[in-house]
């Protein structure tokens, strides 16, 4: 909200500069976002009159005008505005005035004619963009006053970003009320006497929505001058709230609304055919708003009729045909109040959003709409003449809030402050709250306008709130000493990340949302995941892995003149909407060189394996098995099924040769994609018996089928492995000279031992025997000889 | 030969060779089976016992003689060995070394590790919660029914079954707070998401929610673990943190948190009283327990911390960047 400080302290004027002002409201929850002149500093710019304007003797743009500025010689100024005329009011800036812009007015002589000060546009003197030549002030401007008092320019314009819990302070007066209470100064009430009928005219009113619309206000007014105009005070008001100026009675309603906070509505009772009707519409009529607009109305929106059908959309705006003009005469002007449950969400559904709306949203005094119809009607008679007749009220704003439960027990707990019952009670008082204040329980009653205050809590936040937040004690919580828990057998995501980054890896942060082209790219089949309203087309959908995030950061980096990447990311995929189908996964990309450029080692592209034994490391104290797979993204021949326990825990391989053509890559990127909950677990180290007596190693070569995987032949020995044999690893894989055609030749390293002996040469040879016995027969292995 | 003539020839001998094969070869020349000095030896046999005995002594001390020249020339030549190896391994220990390289965690991660690792050390644990969240748990649970005006506050993504991004980390003490029984004391990291993005606004930013709940939590409570973290974080005693009335509907009493900042104010978070509507929601009995919420930006803390002054960077992942972070 917006407003003029001098408007704020008409009603409210604390013994404080705007500074100390502005940081008052702050700090009591009306956060102050922006005060800022209305008018930059410029002095000795008076209000002046053209008395004659001649053309310049050696300029046929310039003229020579004889300006009477209050002194007793009028002054001659060169002027090059066309709208420079005799008559003309206008601004002007003496000799020795300094105008923004540290531009300084001198005695000069213009075309060798002498020129004792400027006539100013409002660009010049830096109050409006408008630079259409030189002020026109109106004719009744008293000659000689300074412009800064005669248009009131030692003003500012206060911003506040209101809460939406406080819609009572979305008017002058709500935020004097909140000033007076906080600073303990007087507010002065707005007039709103009512206004004696001068004549008995009357227009039906029923409310068919009594929980919508509790109470309305109605009034006719007759015989308004059409030529009236709104005076300058108000406009600049209206103006420095963020209003423009229309016609003089919709001036009043919105001067009403910024003063009172309660939206009214006046319709030219010409075009009013009927009595009104506050009621919800039916399915299918429509209604040609004042914006131009026509809309169509849903069933049940609240709209205000006439005989022949809607003519306001209740509390957002009104309609066009009933819209006062310049030709209006007579008037019936609605104050009314509709409740937030109503109102909520309904401007919005119909693309809408108004001062009105904004406020019956946010919840208006039920107990306004009398005064307010009193102050318009004043200020019309004022501004545009006319007689007014009887308000009719119909409805009623609720009876008496219903009193609050307050312990001040319970509000010294919360706030962990001794606040003395006394110094709640006249923070109460201060606020204008009703209280019987009896003993350990009290029942307060919040003032109608005060409809955010529901429970106890609200009390105690008011409590806190005017003794200041500043005020209450920071104090750190003596706790109980019990430890948290810490289980052994979880890795944290800083010790998973920190293992791959001793690695070489760099974590990286993307986005959530990808494009979905780049998501179709990496996963085959499921449909992605959209959002209704991304920020851009390529943040349209949830990603439903890693790899786009990866390969676009390394798309940007190669852009960047990096040539060898190792990246990875921790976040969760989207697999769905519900709370189980987002799992959090860990994902990288590793490109260019396996190792860092350096010096005495050859430069070799990362490959498969490279990626593999960080995979290992990875995981490690437990292993992980690696099965063929396939992958959208990945290369079939160099791609794996990461599994552990029976179950698949993630992917590794080399993207697809088509993505690497497709994202213009040089070289290809190797990817993984872990499920975290996997790396997560690692179990608890238990022990085994180390044996003192000595192992022994026997190698063993074997040659098998060149198609059958390693990974087979080991994890089915080891299963079978005996007793004795402690290890069982692969040191060599061996195809070419010496094996025949389509086999391959494997070295195995075994370590036997025994715990409780020393190994004999039989035991040994028989444990040999068998594991090859074992390959052969399950793999065919034959021994190389 | 006589014994002096053995002695001065086993020195020149000795002295001829430089390696220590060829020392031991020309050692065999005296000391060897047939060697001058056994020689020597072998004809003690033909001498009287008198005679036998002076010359075994002279025989002796003159094989003493060359053994110590042996010794010798053994151990010069060792130490020319020893000097010449030395001198070809010498290394110019100045050229880089070799390796894998290190990598590095995202600055986000490094602020979360942190704020983690301040909360953990009073005993706050760790809570998580999906970041595509329900309209109940992002909105309604919090006390923000349908068509709130503090709906307006979170400019939210939506998807197409009516599920959206959530927007704060707050969803997260409702869904912890529904299995678990006070008393309560967590910190929730995590993504969040709003439709906005400029210089100062990404669409998707980190947050951490505080959350403690015990009998006797207080405001002043709030206001004293707030302000020793963030004096923790930044390691600065003279740091001083501003809290001013604010209103979100899960709290009351409601603040925003600004902390002192060259001069200035800035605006680190929101915080306040958990709201009994959303004890409530969660069963959980607001005349026994209290406490209070609060909700920090994480790359505001990180670019303070770090002095970053464009929030895309974060998301950038440029390695230039990163790498600093190291």
């Amino acid at each position: 909200m917006q407003f003029s400080e001098a408007w704020l302290r008409s009603l409210v004027n604390p013994k404080l500069d705007t500074d100390q002002l502005c940081h008052l409201m702050t700090m009591a929850g009306l956060e102050v976002e922006e005060a800022v002149p209305v008018a930059p500093a410029f002095d000795q710019v008076v209000v002046a009159e053209i008395l004659s304007a001649e053309k310049h003797p050696n300029a046929d743009r310039l003229q020579v005008c004889s300006v009477n500025v209050g002194g007793a010689e009028p002054l001659q100024i060169v002027c090059g505005a066309p709208n420079a005329r005799a008559g003309l009011k206008t601004a002007c800036a003496m000799v020795g005035a300094e105008l923004p812009g540290e531009f300084k007015i001198k005695q000069a002589k213009v075309r060798s004619v002498e020129s004792f000060g400027m006539l100013c546009s409002a660009r010049e003197l830096g109050i409006s963009d408008a630079a259409e030549g030189i002020m026109e002030l109106p004719a009744d401007a008293a000659v000689g006053l300074p412009l800064r008092q005669y248009l009131d320019l030692d003003d500012r314009l206060i911003t506040i970003k209101m809460t939406p819990n406080r819609g009572d302070c979305l008017s002058i007066q709500g935020i004097a009320r909140e000033v007076a209470a906080i600073s303990g100064s007087a507010a002065h009430p707005v007039d709103c006497t009512p206004v004696a009928a001068e004549l008995a005219d009357t227009l039906a009113v029923e409310i068919a929505a009594q929980d919508a619309c509790p109470v309305y206000c109605g009034r006719v007014i007759r015989g308004i001058d059409a030529g009236a105009r709104t005076p300058d005070w108000m406009v600049r008001r209206l103006q420095r709230g963020g209003i423009r100026a229309i016609h003089p009675v919709v001036d009043v309603t919105n001067y009403v609304l910024l003063e009172l906070g309660e939206p009214m509505h006046a319709f030219d009772l010409a075009k009013v055919s009927g009595a009104i009707r506050v009621r919800p519409a039916s399915a299918g009529e429509r209604l040609a708003l004042l914006n131009d607009q026509t809309i169509e109305l849903a069933e049940g929106t609240l709209v205000i009729a006439d005989g022949t059908g809607p003519v306001a959309l209740a509390g957002i705006m009104g309609g066009a045909a009933s819209a006062v003009s310049d030709t209006t005469v007579d008037l019936f002007l609605e104050a009314a109040h509709f409740t937030p449950d109503n109102l909520a969400g309904r401007a919005r559904a119909y693309g809408l959003s108004t001062d009105s709306s904004h406020r019956f949203e946010r919840g208006v005094d039920p107990a306004l709409p009398a005064a307010a119809m009193e102050r318009a009607t004043r200020l019309i008679l004022d501004i545009c003449g006319g007689q007014a007749g009887p308000v009719t009220v119909v409805g009623a704003a609720p009876a008496r809030r219903a009193a609050i439960r307050f312990r001040p027990k319970r509000a010294r707990r919360l706030l962990g402050m001794a606040v003395d019952d006394s110094e709640m009670c006249a923070i109460f008082v201060r606020l204008g709250l009703d209280m019987e204040a009896d003993g350990h329980e009290w029942q307060v009653t919040p003032p109608s306008y005060r409809f955010d205050l529901a429970i106890e809590v609200d009390l105690i936040e008011e409590i806190a709130r005017v003794k200041g937040y500043d005020n209450l004690p920071a104090v750190l919580p003596s706790t109980t000493a019990a430890m948290t828990e810490l289980a052994e057998g979880r890795r944290g995501r800083a010790e998973v990340t920190a293992r791959l980054i001793d690695l070489g890896w760099q974590e990286v942060v993307t986005y959530s949302f990808i494009d979905s082209k780049q998501q179709a790219m990496v996963a085959s089949g499921a449909e992605p995941i959209a959002l209704v309203n991304p920020i851009a087309s390529q943040m349209g959908v949830m990603r439903g892995n890693l790899m786009p995030g990866l390969l676009a950061t390394l798309r940007h980096n190669l852009n960047h003149g990096q040539e060898r990447l190792r990246i990875f990311e921790l976040g969760r995929c989207f697999l769905g909407t519900g709370s189980d189908q987002q799992p959090l996964r860990l994902g990288g990309l590793a490109y260019g060189s396996a190792r860092p450029e350096q010096w005495g080692e050859g430069a070799r592209a990362v490959d498969f394996f490279d990626v593999k034994a960080d995979m290992e490391a990875l995981i490690w104290p437990l292993a992980a098995d690696y099965a063929k797979a396939e992958h959208a993204a990945l290369h079939p021949g160099q791609c794996a099924r990461l599994g552990l326990g029976g179950r698949t825990i993630g992917w590794l391989g080399a993207l697809h040769p088509r993505l690497v053509q497709q994202l213009g890559l040089s070289r290809t990127p190797i990817l993984f994609e872990l499920d975290w909950d996997a790396l997560a677990a690692r179990g608890l180290p238990a022990y085994r018996t180390v044996s003192r007596f000595p192992a022994v190693r026997r190698d063993l070569a074997v040659v098998v089928d060149g198609s059958i995987a390693v990974g087979d032949i080991l994890s089915a020995a080891r299963a079978v492995l005996p007793a004795l044999v402690t290890e069982l690893a692969l040191f060599d894989v061996y195809q070419g000279k010496g094996v025949p055609d389509g086999k391959k030749s494997l070295a195995f390293k075994m370590l036997l031992q025994d715990t409780e002996k020393t190994l004999t040469d039989t035991e040994i040879e028989n444990a040999v025997s068998e594991v090859l016995a074992y390959l052969s027969q399950r793999f065919g292995a034959t021994l190389r000889s | 030969m006589n014994l002096e003539d053995i002695l001065t020839e086993a020195r020149r001998d000795f002295a001829a060779v430089d390696t220590l094969p060829a020392l031991e070869q020309a050692k065999a020349r005296f000391l060897g089976k047939s060697g001058a000095i056994t020689e020597q030896m072998k004809g003690l046999g033909k001498l009287d016992p008198e005679q036998r005995k002076e010359a075994g002594a002279r025989i002796n001390q003159a094989k003493d003689g060359v053994e110590a020249l042996l010794k010798a020339r053994r151990e010069a030549i060792q130490a020319e060995e020893l000097n010449r190896q030395l001198a070809a391994e010498s290394l110019d220990v100045t050229l880089p070394g070799r390796g894998a390289g290190l990598g590095g965690a995202h600055p986000v991660s490094l602020t979360l590790k942190r704020i983690e690792s301040l909360f953990a050390s009073i005993g706050f644990a760790v809570a998580d919660g999906p970041e595509i969240e329900t309209d109940f748990y992002n909105f309604t649970a919090l006390n923000i029914p349908d068509n709130h005006p503090a709906r307006a506050m979170h400019d939210t993504f939506y998807l197409g079954d009516g599920s959206l991004l959530r927007t704060h980390t707050s969803p997260v003490q409702v869904r912890y707070m529904e299995h678990q029984k006070p008393p309560i004391k967590i910190i929730a990291p995590g993504r969040v998401y709003r439709v906005d993005s400029d210089a100062t606004h990404s669409p998707m930013f980190h947050q951490v929610e505080g959350l403690w709940v015990d009998r006797d939590i207080s405001f002043a409570h709030l206001k004293g673990v707030v302000q020793d973290f963030l004096q923790r974080f930044f390691e600065r005693d003279d740091l001083t943190v501003r809290f001013r009335p604010s209103f979100f509907p899960f709290t009351e009493p409601s603040a925003e948190m600004d902390m002192s900042w060259n001069g200035g104010w800035l605006e680190i978070g929101g915080c306040g009283m958990v709201h009994p509507n959303v004890l409530g929601h969660v069963g959980i009995d607001a005349e026994a327990w209290q406490g209070f919420a609060f909700g920090l930006g994480v790359e505001r803390l990180a670019m303070l911390r770090y002095g970053v002054n464009d929030l895309r960077l974060f998301f950038e992942n440029d390695m230039r960047f990163l790498k600093q972070f190291a």
